[in-house]
């Protein structure tokens, strides 16, 4: 199973490839995405996933972000199958292989217990997604996809530097060198420091900019912004899930050299800038899907703060992972039908939502309550807990800066989307016909459910995955 | 470390400096080529027994990074009819001399990293991050996507000289692995290439400008 789960996508994705019938190629993302998740359900029901040697082993991070973009994917692929059902004249030979193709390198990244294995991995779903970004094949979208092209490609190969980096410091003090991460866990304390800070320099500046950490975000924006939307939930929720993981793991190794205080005042600093660059650019935003993308970079920079002080912060940052990745599924589709009935996708000519759509409209709203951290959502359960854990650590001046700028981005955030969904709608613009169907909303409203869901109550086997996972992580320092 | 696996580094530094003062796109291709033949040897030189893996790495390297990959950006520069490098964001001169500057700190850097005893006085680590510096500077610092696809390149090239430090831990097939992502993405790249030179019949990069706050 634990390799079937990556090698099914991509056979998939080759018989999309080689379908004749667009409306089957359409059909099969569902296929695909109920396989996944079946598939992510036995593997999490199983105590333990080895093979090969120890080189693909599910662990509890591994766990946890497998399961919960198994879940984002599998209702993003039933909106995709309606959106390109209602869109029979748009090639997707490509975008459906690439859809498919996304996920089996995804659930790679998740399995992977080796450095440089998860790096492949990781290389492979910037280059599935490349393709994706490109659906509308107009010039804007070229630009959007050259930046992130470029730009992840670059970051990527910053990040394998920074592996090696961490396999000579192994090498350095007279060890056998290896990338295997729990050997690497293990032979932490041996391990030459000089070599382990420069590593962790270089992989946090790689993995921080695929994540879409300030100042490295720079991609983010456009491509969300031209993306459709339902690749702009996959981005969001399962893409950047990746890159945190692949920190997260660095971490543990990092933390068992010693070196635990110095990776979490980087990746504090680095998390409070970015919400901070967001909550700046998200004043006066006039384009929504932008405006989703710098909302991408605050919550980026929620998960890197909490990582960063530590304690209860560990718990809250992961399960504000779950919560966000979800919540960016909600906010992306409605954004993604809002986008379809008005042929726009800036404030001027967007108004009045909830008279035109009202479903997508109400889906709009709720989104951004859940992600600005309002109760009863789950997003304001993980940030509160992460609030908690400064000001349990006595650490004032950051509890009340994380506070500012939540209270900053939701004010910011909160002017744009009421003026979306209020007012009158605009006659303005190139409205179509769309209306709310029950494919184009349902995925977003379950979606929904289930962020409502973990704000009153996180299911038991979900809190002792977050409570092993985060013991992990408390016991690297 | 033989000898002549640091005489080979020293070509890779030089191949740097050429890269970085060429503004004809032919001779930056060149360049690149150039250096997959080097790293092809050097993996060779690096390795004590030659076994079947080795040589099958050296050769994969040489075939991608010599062959194919700057046979690709030869065909993307024919297609959108593209010779030279216009004005670059920094001139040649300056950037070569930022490039030396780089190569420069990168050597003073890489000698306060503890070295294992068997890279004593070897300039791996150094022409590693030398490399590394150069493909970023041409990235950063050039116009036309081409180059900065080869800056992409001649970074990457940076990274691989960084891993064959590690011919142990880095077994065969992360090797082939980490050529192949970099054969894809350079493919993908070329396609994108040719999309932006028939939608604005241009390479030239400052044009994707449209999306900005």
């Amino acid at each position: 199973m634990a390799i079937a789960i990556v090698i099914v996508p991509l056979a998939l994705a080759l018989l999309a490839a080689a379908l004749p019938s667009a409306a089957w190629r359409g059909r099969l993302l569902p296929v695909g995405g109920a396989a996944h998740l079946a598939m992510t359900v036995s593997l999490l029901r199983t105590p333990s996933v080895d093979a090969f040697e120890g080189w693909v082993h599910l662990d509890g991070a591994g766990r946890l972000v497998l399961g919960f973009c198994s879940v984002l994917y599998f209702f993003t692929s039933l909106y995709a199958a309606g959106y390109l059902a209602a869109h029979p004249e748009r090639p997707n030979r490509l975008f459906t292989a690439c859809f498919l193709a996304f996920i089996g390198a995804f659930s790679l990244v998740a399995e992977a217990h080796h450095l440089a294995l998860m790096w492949i991995a990781i290389e492979a779903t910037t280059l599935a997604s490349a393709p994706m970004l490109y659906f509308h094949r107009n010039p804007r979208a070229l630009e959007a996809t050259w930046k992130y092209l470029l730009i992840g490609s670059v970051a990527i190969a910053i990040a394998l530097l920074g592996s090696l980096f961490l396999a000579y410091a192994a090498l350095s003090s007279g060890m056998r060198p290896t990338l295997l991460f729990d050997d690497l866990v293990r032979d932490g304390p041996t391990l030459s420091r000089p070599w382990v800070r420069a590593a962790f320099l270089l992989l946090f500046v790689g993995y921080g900019t695929k994540m879409g950490l300030a100042p490295m975000h720079t991609w983010k924006p456009d491509a969300y912004g031209e993306a459709p939307g339902m690749v702009g939930a996959l981005l969001a929720g399962v893409l950047t899930s990746a890159p945190f993981l692949a920190i997260l793991r660095v971490y543990r190794v990092c933390g068992a050299a010693g070196d635990a205080a110095f990776m979490q005042r980087v990746l504090l600093a680095a998390g409070l800038f970015s919400m901070a660059v967001a909550a700046v650019f998200m004043v006066r935003q006039r384009d929504l899907k932008r405006m989703l993308a710098y909302s991408s970079v605050e919550h980026m920079g929620i998960l890197s703060v909490g990582v960063g002080l530590g304690g209860a912060g560990f718990f809250g940052s992961l399960l504000h992972l779950v919560n966000n990745g979800l919540t960016k599924g909600v906010l992306f589709l409605a954004a993604a039908n809002i986008h379809r009935a008005y042929a726009s996708k800036s404030t001027e000519d967007v108004r009045g939502t909830i008279h035109r759509l009202p479903a997508s409209g109400a889906l709009f709203l709720a989104g951004f309550f859940a992600v600005t951290g309002s109760p009863p959502f789950g997003p304001f359960l993980s940030e509160f807990t992460i609030l908690n854990a400064a000001v349990s650590t006595g650490r004032y001046g950051v509890a009340a800066l994380f506070l500012g700028l939540l209270v900053l981005v939701f004010l910011g955030m909160g002017a744009t989307v009421v003026g979306v969904v209020q007012g009158k709608p605009s006659g303005g613009g190139g409205l179509t016909d769309q209306r709310d169907t029950f494919a184009s909303v349902a995925p977003g409203a379950a979606l929904l459910a289930i962020v409502l869901m973990l704000g009153v109550y996180v299911p038991a086997p979900l809190d002792h995955l977050l409570r092993e996972v985060a013991a992990s992580l408390e016991a690297a320092r | 470390m033989m000898p002549s696996a640091d005489l080979v580094l020293v070509l890779v530094l030089l191949s740097n400096f050429f890269l970085l003062g060429s503004s004809r796109l032919r001779a930056i291709v060149n360049g690149t080529a150039l250096q997959g033949v080097l790293l092809g040897a050097l993996t060779l030189l690096v390795h004590h027994e030659l076994s079947l893996e080795p040589i099958l790495v050296a050769v994969g390297a040489t075939a991608i990074k010599a062959v194919v990959i700057p046979g690709m950006l030869t065909r993307a520069m024919r297609e959108a009819d593209i010779r030279r490098e216009v004005e670059p964001f920094i001139g040649y001169v300056a950037s070569l001399l930022l490039g030396a500057a780089g190569t420069g700190l990168a050597m003073v850097y890489a000698r306060t990293l503890p070295l294992a005893p068997q890279h004593a006085g070897s300039l791996l680590v150094s022409t590693s991050l030398g490399t590394v510096v150069t493909g970023f500077l041409l990235l950063t610092t050039r116009r036309k996507a081409i180059t900065q696809v080869a800056g992409y390149l001649v970074l990457e090239n940076g990274v691989f000289i960084m891993g064959l430090t590690l011919i142990e831990a880095v077994p065969f097939f992360v090797e082939v692995g980490v050529l192949l992502d970099l054969l894809v993405a350079i493919f993908v790249m070329g396609i994108m290439l040719l999309q932006i030179s028939r939608e604005f019949a241009s390479l030239d990069t400052t044009r994707l400008s449209s999306l900005k706050e």
